[in-house]
């Protein structure tokens, strides 16, 4: 059963559909503005759809169309929110915080303390009971919130970049609480940092501009993504291209050759490291390697390397090596691409399971 | 480390220290024409009594009025949005600045025996004008402003996103606002409920259009100082400061309830920098 969710707004632009299995986690990523949160506010309730359905376990969170309208209201929903502040009751305590859900959904005061207390325990806060959220810290503060969506025992857990308010130095053990309380629970998680989705979801999504423009399971995503956000948060360069008669031709002039069967005009991404890409003033082009000649556009010092920017790709050299060959912007430089470093794969993923194609010796 | 306060043009100091004057001088000059000797009897007389009775009990009622209609008035305003909103909020204030003379004047023609609802009062066999009821309409009228501008603002302040989440954990819409919404405003609705007391404590101009000046029915305190200033102005002084002190009172009252936000730091400072210290 799971999750099923369809739904257009149109003020907001923003137009998903996607499934989440019972006790998946799925992370959605994307950049500022691209409607991963109005995703979250949709399912919570806290927002209505111009139109569209979502169903979970089997019961109608909304249904909108030209001639329905259903709306469950978000109490009756059965999914708790996690947002990035804590947003914890100023004026109750941190028990009472937790067992605020459990008493509205009828639970006796003792029975609804008693459920609270166990639940502060599995966050490990217990000896903060008493507290006030004022004389909680921010990361205590989360774990409380952490423990009050879960007292409720929700059908489906959102969680909306639940780390990124937290000090860096507590967001590792936070991020490890999260990892085991997700586990076997049917959850969407909003995030920015991939470490995030590789770490906690079984499947990513990435939005960008209200659409879908990436999904499929995390390491696929991450380690051959088709977009350049995806490539991003990969930390991969990405060169959009098409297939010749002999291999890969990207936009930038990189010529692979591939041993497939795709026919010529295939729309082709390459995928290669910023590590794997070497920089010289000038080199030979080799039988097993590609070489781009290119001005550098930007130099960025990245402690203890530094990332070259040049014919749309990024390299990485030794801050050593950058300082000998006298790399700063403005100078041509050759980037050479050894044919094994690169991965080739076709921009639209359906096609990936027939037509999978790695460049050379692979990898 | 503190920061030094910023320093400031001596010529403001001059201004402000008038406008300081301005206020605070007058409240001097009439406590130092109190007759102390016969404080007491004088504002002990069975006139006085009758009339500061009159006050604290009206003005309470008034208060109660303000609450119960003012904080859904508040709720409305806030938390719904509908055609003309802007307008009804507009008009909800306007009490505010009208003059009390007007007020009493549009009251009288509502509830009065001639007004708009007076053939129906009557018929009810219920009489308004120039009782008691009619001081408690009159001060509820300039008052419910004050409560509901209060609270309104709160409202707004607080926001909705505790509400959110309150109805996310299951929460019925009633049970948001009992365990949610009013605690959060609760500094604000107090405050409010304390202005309102003491505007309907000060409440003359309607009332005397509205309600008479009846000793012991419609004669409030700010009543008989102006009837008092003409024959007896030694009791009228003595009243004046009873009214002074009891403004104080309120002022101080209203003061000492912080708002939730100010005495709750989302994160206090401190153990936030001992964290960052102890990382690095």
């Amino acid at each position: 059963m799971g999750l099923t969710f369809a739904a257009q707004l149109a003020e907001r632009d923003v137009d998903v559909r996607f499934e989440v299995a019972t006790g998946e986690t799925l992370a959605v990523l994307g950049p500022n503005g691209a409607g991963k949160s109005t995703v979250l506010s949709l399912l919570a309730g806290l927002l209505a759809p111009t139109s569209g359905r979502a169903d979970l376990e089997g019961s109608v969170l909304f249904d909108v169309g030209a001639s329905r309208r259903t709306l469950t209201e978000p109490r009756e929903r059965g999914i708790s929110l996690l947002a990035q502040e804590a947003l914890l009751f100023p004026h109750l305590s941190a028990l009472e915080n937790v067992a605020f859900g459990p008493r509205s959904r009828g639970v006796p005061r003792t029975a609804a303390r008693a459920t609270a207390l166990g639940w502060l325990e599995r966050v490990g806060v217990a000896e903060l009971v008493h507290r006030r959220p004022h004389q909680l810290s921010g990361g205590q503060a989360q774990r409380v919130a952490l423990a009050r969506a879960l007292a409720v025992e929700p059908s489906l857990l959102l969680l909306d970049e639940p780390l990124a308010a937290l000090d860096v130095s507590i967001t590792p053990t936070m991020r490890l609480l999260l990892r085991e309380v997700l586990q076997g629970r049917t959850a969407v998680i909003v995030t920015h940092d991939p470490l995030d989705a590789f770490l906690l979801a079984d499947r990513v999504l990435v939005l960008e501009g209200g659409r879908i423009v990436e999904s499929g399971a995390t390491a696929e995503v991450l380690t051959r993504p088709v977009t350049a956000f995806g490539a991003r948060l990969a930390g991969l360069n990405l060169v959009q291209g098409r297939r010749t008669r002999t291999g890969f031709a990207g936009g930038n002039g990189i010529e692979v050759p591939l041993a497939d069967r795709l026919p010529e005009g295939t729309a082709l991404v390459l995928a290669v490291r910023p590590a794997a890409i070497s920089v010289s003033l000038s080199s030979h082009p080799g039988a097993d390697a590609a070489v781009v000649r290119a001005e550098i556009d930007d130099v960025e010092h990245r402690g203890d390397l530094v990332r070259i920017h040049a014919a749309g790709l990024a390299a990485d050299v030794a801050p050593a090596d950058a300082v000998a060959l006298g790399l700063v912007p403005g100078i041509a430089v050759d980037l050479r691409i050894r044919h094994g470093d690169a991965t080739v794969y076709p921009t639209r993923r359906e096609q990936q399971d027939s037509g999978r194609s790695t460049a050379g010796s692979g990898r | 480390m503190e920061l030094t306060p910023a320093r400031l043009p001596r010529w403001i100091l001059v201004l402000a220290a008038v406008g300081g004057l301005f206020v605070v001088l007058p409240l001097v000059a009439m406590a130092l024409r109190v007759d102390w000797v016969h404080f007491v009897p004088l504002v002990t007389s069975e006139s006085a009594r009758a009339a500061l009775l009159l006050s604290l009990r009206t003005s309470i009622s008034a208060t109660m009025l303000c609450v119960v209609f003012g904080v859904p008035m508040a709720l409305v305003l806030a938390r719904t949005s509908f055609r003309g909103q802007r307008i009804l909020r507009s008009l909800v204030l306007l009490p505010l600045v009208l003059p009390p003379v007007v007020g009493g004047i549009a009251l009288l023609y509502t509830f009065g025996r001639r007004g708009l609802l007076g053939g129906t009062l009557e018929a009810l066999g219920v009489d308004i004008a120039f009782s008691t009821t009619a001081v408690v309409l009159s001060q509820a009228f300039v008052a419910l402003p004050f409560l509901v501008l209060s609270l309104e603002g709160a409202l707004r302040t607080v926001g909705t996103r505790y509400e959110a989440v309150g109805a996310t954990l299951g929460a019925t819409r009633w049970t948001v606002l009992r365990r949610i919404t009013l605690p959060l405003v609760l500094p604000a609705l107090i405050s409010g409920a304390v202005l309102s007391f003491a505007r309907a404590l000060g409440e003359f101009g309607a009332t005397l259009t509205f309600a008479g000046s009846l000793q012991g029915t419609t004669r409030t305190l700010p009543l008989e100082i102006y009837l008092q200033r003409e024959t007896d102005p030694d009791a009228a002084v003595a009243l004046s400061l009873i009214l002074v002190v009891v403004a104080i009172a309120v002022v101080g009252a209203a003061h000492r309830v912080r708002p939730l936000g100010s005495l709750a730091p989302a994160r206090p400072v401190a153990p936030a920098l001992r964290r960052a210290v102890d990382t690095h």
